[in-house]
Formats: structure tokens, sequence, C-alpha cells
């Protein structure tokens, strides 16, 4: 039953606008793996009853309850990261030669600005990959509504359709009007169709289905011409008229509110006839999109002249005041005339444009691990290990790359730092005879793509040593649960994997498997020195929690004693954010040298005394705080 | 008042370091926003916030608001937890804006490592640059009310005398929030919020 502005307007983000959607719309089965800026979409989705949630392994498996459920009938979706699709992108491949039952969402959002992920792709390449159609909301608003007409698009047409989102629509809140306050039944009649010839991709099977894909194709570009997700919005000035999608459609009205705006919702396949019409209506046309120049090379293909990625940058976002000096000489400005930009604040939105303005000179901010983190024993011991090279991964760990542990050597993809860790011993020349190659995972990331990696490092013979950080939670994500933390996506008590008996069944022998608490650092260390020395592959696993997830149990503060303090600064090589300098001499040494010595303090509110610290310290100046019982 | 009656929309920046608040700050204004009629948008760079990275929000408010990211140089109110981060984004103002900054310094591991150095007199240079500058001790009240994690209702406390709608109805928004989630926090909340209020006016 329709409620047509009934309802109370919502405030909420583009990720909860995508949930919110996907309820309205009848979808029965969500599953994701977590990754920035898509997480909280199925947090969001989680919170709906009626909806099955789950926390998959990882992207793939994630479209692969999706296609099951929509094959058997059902509303489905998944969600991903931009990187996370590259990881689903065989199954899509291959799904979309085959169909759906029930409506089939892949939700992907791009990370542009890359505010936390290791590359910026454009996602919607997979459109024109899979043949399949491509919406692009500008806010939370059109989220919530394409999320809803996302289904019926998928169930009309017969494909899997990608709604892709960015950062800044994952991440932006904005009213949102529902449209109903009751979930809709809704699944297809007769459940599962059993139908060999249409979901069995043998060859024989596969080669009728890719026509028939081509004609859906044909079909949608069709529909594209005349559907409303594609409407001329804005102003008369007809001097300069944009194509535009995603976000950056509110950016040019914002930067430029008289110009007309061919605005793009569904923008594969591309209505090109639309366009040349708008075109026809204005001087010059301009698209702007995030951030390959994918529209821009279709429609000059289809002999309509554009300004694109000549003017734009092919990088980061499209914001105002990107847009407004890139294309002041369209309007007849001089870039000089427009207001200068922050101190060095929005660099990430001015790639490919020159500083301006004067530049305070600060220190950069990078995000550190957390105080008392169960990584930062780990990175202390790997920085002082000397003739290493060590194979990274994605997460937390990450950032064990940086000061002050400077400790690794890669870092690819998920799951990479195994199969590049075999690689580095394979791989290893005269110089490197002596080497210790070691592999840095976390718990979440192995289970996702690192278990078959290190198959491929025991069945191999692979001289690894493989540091797996179980810290029971997908941290670098905000601490969502997964088979470490044997909790699922709500919270219940579920499978509690046990990393020693998998890494036996991966074919680590069962004394080369090693169990540390990674507070302790004689036993870190000893486990370290007597695990690389084995030629062989070996695992030490280590077992305290993020500090992050709600059980973590904080201890009463540690506090620097200064009359003991001697200024060595080794407890700064500890990474611990609570530490810091409070003041800093130069003596001279009985050689006649000078040394460096910094005088530290403990910030008091922010340690939980986990008790790394003082494992650094020689002459015992850091102690629990005075006056506070530690029981 | 921080916005004019002639422009449509204003823009609040809020800047800080992650895991002081920034975001719930930027919540409340914006809710406060809400109550007072107003479209919103609201965005922020979290990530990777949590971990003691630069955290920004922007909040705009006004009859329609298109994009969600303030415009260079057109921010109205910059709300810094921190002199070196009101530092580094104070030239997202406007040249009439204002810039409500906490004046307790927290230097990132960068400097205790040595890398780099802490600015002099960040504030200085701020005020140098023409702004117009309220700087206040905020963590420091939050510490003597008993807990730093008030620091963002001192803030917000500070900076409601330049906003359009009274301050009573963002005292409320912040309350409720409590009363709905932590209710032992009610009275710390309004004392921080009366202290930053008082602040604020100075």
């Amino acid at each position: 039953m329709e409620q047509k502005s009934a309802l109370k307007p919502l405030f909420i983000s583009g990720n909860a606008a995508i949930a919110r959607g996907a309820w309205e719309a009848g979808c029965r089965v969500a599953a994701a793996y977590p990754g920035t800026p898509s997480t909280e979409i199925l947090e969001y989705t989680s919170r709906y009853p009626e909806i099955y949630s789950e926390w998959s392994m990882n992207e793939k498996v994630s479209l692969e309850v999706a296609i099951g459920a929509s094959l058997a009938g059902s509303r489905a979706f998944c969600a991903m990261k931009h990187v996370g699709l590259n990881v689903a992108s065989d199954a899509l491949m291959s799904q979309t030669l085959i169909g759906v039952g029930g409506g089939l969402v892949i939700v992907v959002a791009d990370d542009v600005g890359l505010s936390s992920s290791q590359n910026e792709q454009d996602s919607r390449f997979w459109g024109r990959f899979a043949h399949v159609p491509v919406l692009e909301p500008c806010d939370a608003q059109e989220s919530f509504s394409m999320m809803v007409s996302a289904f019926t698009l998928s169930e009309t047409f017969n494909t899997p359709v990608i709604l892709r989102l960015t950062t800044r629509i994952c991440h932006v809140k904005g009213v949102v009007q529902p449209q109903r306050d009751s979930y809709p039944q809704f699944a297809i009649e007769g459940g599962f169709v059993k139908d060999v010839k249409q979901k069995v991709m043998t060859p024989a099977h596969a080669k009728f289905r890719i026509p028939w894909m081509f004609e859906r194709e044909e079909q949608l570009r069709i529909y594209s011409e005349g559907c409303d997700l594609n409407r001329q919005v804005g102003g008369e000035d007809r001097r300069v008229g944009f194509i535009a999608s995603g976000p950056t459609v509110l950016h040019v009205m914002e930067s430029f509110p008289d110009a007309p705006i061919l605005q793009l919702g569904l923008t594969y396949p591309p209505p090109l006839e639309r366009i040349r019409q708008f075109a026809e209506l204005v001087d010059q046309l301009v698209v702007t999109e995030e951030v390959e120049p994918l529209l821009e090379t279709e429609i000059k293909a289809a002999g309509i002249a554009v300004i694109g990625k000549a003017l734009l940058p092919r990088q980061g976002e499209l914001a105002p005041q990107v847009l407004r000096r890139a294309l002041a000489p369209l309007f007849g400005q001089a870039e000089a005339d427009l207001p200068a930009a922050g101190v060095n604040a929005m660099q990430e939105q001015r790639v490919d444009l020159p500083k301006i303005g004067s530049s305070a000179e600060l220190f950069p901010r990078p995000p550190t691990m957390c105080v008392a983190c169960p990584h930062l024993g780990i990175y202390y011991c790997l920085s002082h290990i000397r003739n290493k090279t060590i194979s990274g991964d994605i997460g937390c760990y990450t950032l064990g790359t940086g000061e002050p542990w400077n400790a690794l050597d890669t870092c690819i993809c998920m799951g990479a730092s195994m199969g590049v860790a075999l690689g580095l011993d394979k791989g290893r020349t005269e110089s490197d005879q002596n080497k210790k190659v070691i592999a840095v995972i976390g718990d979440s990331t192995f289970m996702h793509m690192g278990m078959q990696g290190l198959l491929d490092i025991t069945y191999n013979r692979g001289n690894v040593t493989v540091l797996l950080l179980d810290n029971r939670a997908v941290g670098m994500t905000g601490g969502q649960d997964n088979p470490a933390s044997g909790r699922d996506i709500h919270g219940e008590p579920a499978l509690q994997i046990d990393f020693r008996k998998l890494c036996e069944a991966l074919g680590v022998r069962s004394e080369r498997i090693v169990e540390v608490n990674p507070y302790e650092l004689p036993t870190l260390f000893k486990a370290l020195r007597e695990e690389t020395k084995q030629p062989e592959p070996s695992v030490i696993i280590t077992n305290q929690p993020c500090v992050l997830v709600d059980h973590y149990g904080p201890k009463p503060p540690l506090e620097v004693i200064d009359a003991k303090c001697t200024g060595c600064g080794n407890c700064l090589d500890v990474g611990c954010p609570a530490i810091s300098v409070v003041r800093r001499e130069t003596v001279m040494k009985p050689n006649g040298q000078e040394k460096q010595l910094a005088f530290v303090t403990i910030d008091t509110q922010a340690c939980t005394g986990c008790d790394l610290c003082p494992g650094t310290c020689a002459p015992d100046a850091i102690v629990p705080m005075e006056g506070v019982s530690r029981g | 008042m921080v916005n004019s009656s002639n422009r449509q929309v204003t823009n609040i920046l809020v800047v800080g370091i992650g895991g002081q608040g920034v975001m719930t700050a930027s919540e409340v204004i914006a809710q406060t926003a809400l109550r007072a009629g107003y479209d919103v948008k609201k965005t922020e760079v979290a990530g990777m916030a949590q971990r003691g990275g630069v955290v920004t929000s922007h909040v705009r408010f006004g009859k329609r608001v298109l994009s969600p990211a303030i415009p260079s140089g057109e921010a109205d109110l910059l709300v810094a937890f921190e002199p070196a981060e009101a530092l580094r984004w104070c030239g997202e103002l406007r040249p009439e804006g204002v810039a409500m900054v906490n004046s307790e310094p927290q230097a990132p591991p960068v400097v205790s490592f040595g890398l780099y150095d802490y600015p002099e007199d960040p504030i200085g240079q701020i005020r140098e640059r023409g702004i117009t500058v309220h700087a206040f001790a905020a963590g420091k009240i939050a510490r003597e009310l008993g807990n730093f994690r008030l620091v963002n209702t001192v803030m917000l406390g500070a900076i409601s005398p330049y906003l359009e709608f009274s301050a009573e109805v963002m005292r409320e928004v912040i309350l409720e929030r409590f009363r709905e989630r932590k209710p032992k926090l009610v009275e710390l909340n309004e004392a921080a919020f009366a202290a930053g209020l008082e602040r604020g006016h100075g």
C-alpha cells in the first residue's frame, strides 16, 4: 500500500537509503563483505528482520549468495566496495548470461577520492564488460528511489543491475522521503525454475545465451532513451550544457546554477539520441563523470562533440571548486578571479590543479594504529628484525608500513601477502639467499582470500613465515563480526573458527604453528626468531582482540615517572599514540658524538594499560598510575 | 550570526582528529537545522577516521542544499577541535567567516617521532590571515567536568550564539540524544553545553 508523503522524512546516509530501498522493495536476501565506503549498507539492512542478511567471506561469495536467492525467486542484492567487484567479477560474467528470477542488484561503491582504498577504479566499466545496466544516483534520496527501481528493472529486462555509488553518496546524509511503512511480501511465483540451458553455463548452452544477452542490451538501449531516470534539469543559460551523472549532478548545479543539465541516472547504456538532441540546444557540451571518460568516449564515438577530461581531472572528486576552476575558460572567466582554496586541506580534491594561495607547512596527520592495538607489539618486533622482506596485506595492519615501524614491503590486494611471499621465496636471487620471507595477514583477510595462498605455500614447499594477526574482527571497517569473532551479523553466537586446525588442514605441520599473546614482547621475539629459521612454512597466530570491539576490557592506565625517564625514546618505537614527547635534549656522549634524547609522557585518559610499552623501558619508568588499583 | 540573509545556504566545517567526536558534533548541528525547518546535507570523510587521522565533516543547511561539499573558501563557520587542524582548514572560510577553536594542541605521533614540528602559535597564524578567531581551552573544561569526551558538547555550546537558531534548540537536540542512549550523561552534557555557551559569548 503506497502512503506517499504521509510518512515522516528521514535524515539518512546514502548507505542507509540503500537498505531502506531494499526493504521497501521487498528484498529478501542481502550479502556483503565489509569495505569502505560500502560497509554500513549491510549493517543497516541487517536491522530489518524481514531481510536475511549476512557477512559473506568475500565479495564473490556475496554475489553468489545473491544469485542463488534471485534464482530461487526472491529479490536479492549484494553490496561491496569497488575492488570487491573485481573479486566478484567471475560470477558476474557468467550470471549476465543466465538472467534472474527475483530482481538481482549489485551495489558497488567506488572510493572516489581514496578515503580508504588501495586504488581508485571506475566500476562502471563492469556494466560495459558484462553488458548489464548501470544506475548512478546523485544523493541519498535517489539512492533510495533507484534501489527500488533497480529490482523492477532487473526483472523487466531479466538482467543483474549494477547500482553504482561513490564515497560522497555513501557517506552523505540528506533528507529522504520513504514511501512505505510496511514490508511488501514479494516472491516470483513457482520459486526456482529448472532450466539447464539457461542456468548451467557450459559452452553448448552459453553460445546461445550470448546473442540473447546482446538482444537484452539493445532493449535496454532503447529503454534508456525514453526512461525518466534520465532527465533534463537546470537553467536556461545555453553557453554550456552538461551531461552529468552521480554526485557530479549536484556539484554542477552548485557551480553553474543557470546551466542546463541532462542528468543521467541510467548511465549504461547511455541515451545517445537524447544526448544528441540536448547537444543541439547548447553552444558547448561538457560531460562530468567520476572518474574515467566512459560516457565521454561513447558520446564522441556517436559523433557528438563534447568536452570532458581535456579540462577535467581524471582522478578524484569533481567537487564545485574543481569544476569552477577547470571550466572557467568556457564561461569567459580567468581562473585567477576565482576564490582561492584552503591551506593544504582540500588537496585530494584538487589533483591535477596547481596549489593555490599561501600554504602553511603543516605536518600530515595520517591514520594511526589505536592506543593499545594488539598489532603494535608485532610491528615493534618486526622493525627490530634484520635481513627480511615482509609482504603485507589489506587491513589496519597495513599501517605498519608507516612510522615508526617501516615494517611492510608490499601491499597489493586482499590475500596477496601469501602468494607474494611465496613468489619472493621462489624468485629470490643470489643477493637475497639468506633473507627471511615473512607474510603478515589479518584474520578476516585470511578468510577472505588468504587461505588459498597458504595452501599454495604448503603445497609448493615454500619457505615463508606467516604472521596471522587474529584480532577477532574486521578491524579496519569498524570491528564487524566474522568467523574469528564467533558471532554473526546480528551479534548472535555463530561458528568460531579454530585457526590452528585450519592451518593444519591447509598443510602446515602442527609443530610449526605457534600461538602467541602479542602483548608479550619476549615471547614474540622468540617465536619470530625460531620460526624464521625453519626452512618450511610456519604460522604464528596472535590471539588478542581488537581494542574497538565491545568486549575489549581496558585496564587502569600507565604513567611515566619523570625522574626515571632517561629520554632513550625506546617506547616511541612501539608507535602507541598515547605516548608523546614532552621535552627534547641534545647531550654529548663520551665518544664525542651528539645524542638526541626524547622524554615522554603517557596520555592517561587514552591509555588502556595494555602493558606493552613497559617492556621496552630499561629504567622501569613506565608504571601503573598511582592510586589506581589494577584488580 | 555567521550567515547573512542574502545567502541561501549556511556552511559549517567541523574538523578534528578521529575520536574527538567531530561526527557527533556535526550530527547535532544537522539535526538542529532540520528541526528549524531547513534542508540539510552532511558529509563526512570518515574511512580511517577512528584511527587518529584528520576528520572533517561538512554541514550545509538552507532552503535547498545541492552539493554536499562546501565549496572551498565558502565556509561560514569553522569548528576546530584542535588548533593545528584549525590552521590546516582555515583557508576554507569566507573572508568574513568565523573560526571557533579548541586551543589545546594535540600533536600527532609523527611529531613525537621527530619527523615534523608542531606549528608555532597556530591561532596567531590564523589571526594574521585576518580571520575572526574565538579560541579557548574546551578540552580543559571537558576534563574538569570529568570526561574529555565532553569536548564536543562544550564546542557546540560555544558555537550556538553564532547560529541562526536559538541555543535552546541545539541544547535540546543534544540532551535528547543522551536521554535516549546514555541517560546518566544528561546532566554532565547540560553543564558542558552551558560552559561552552558562556565562552562562546565571550
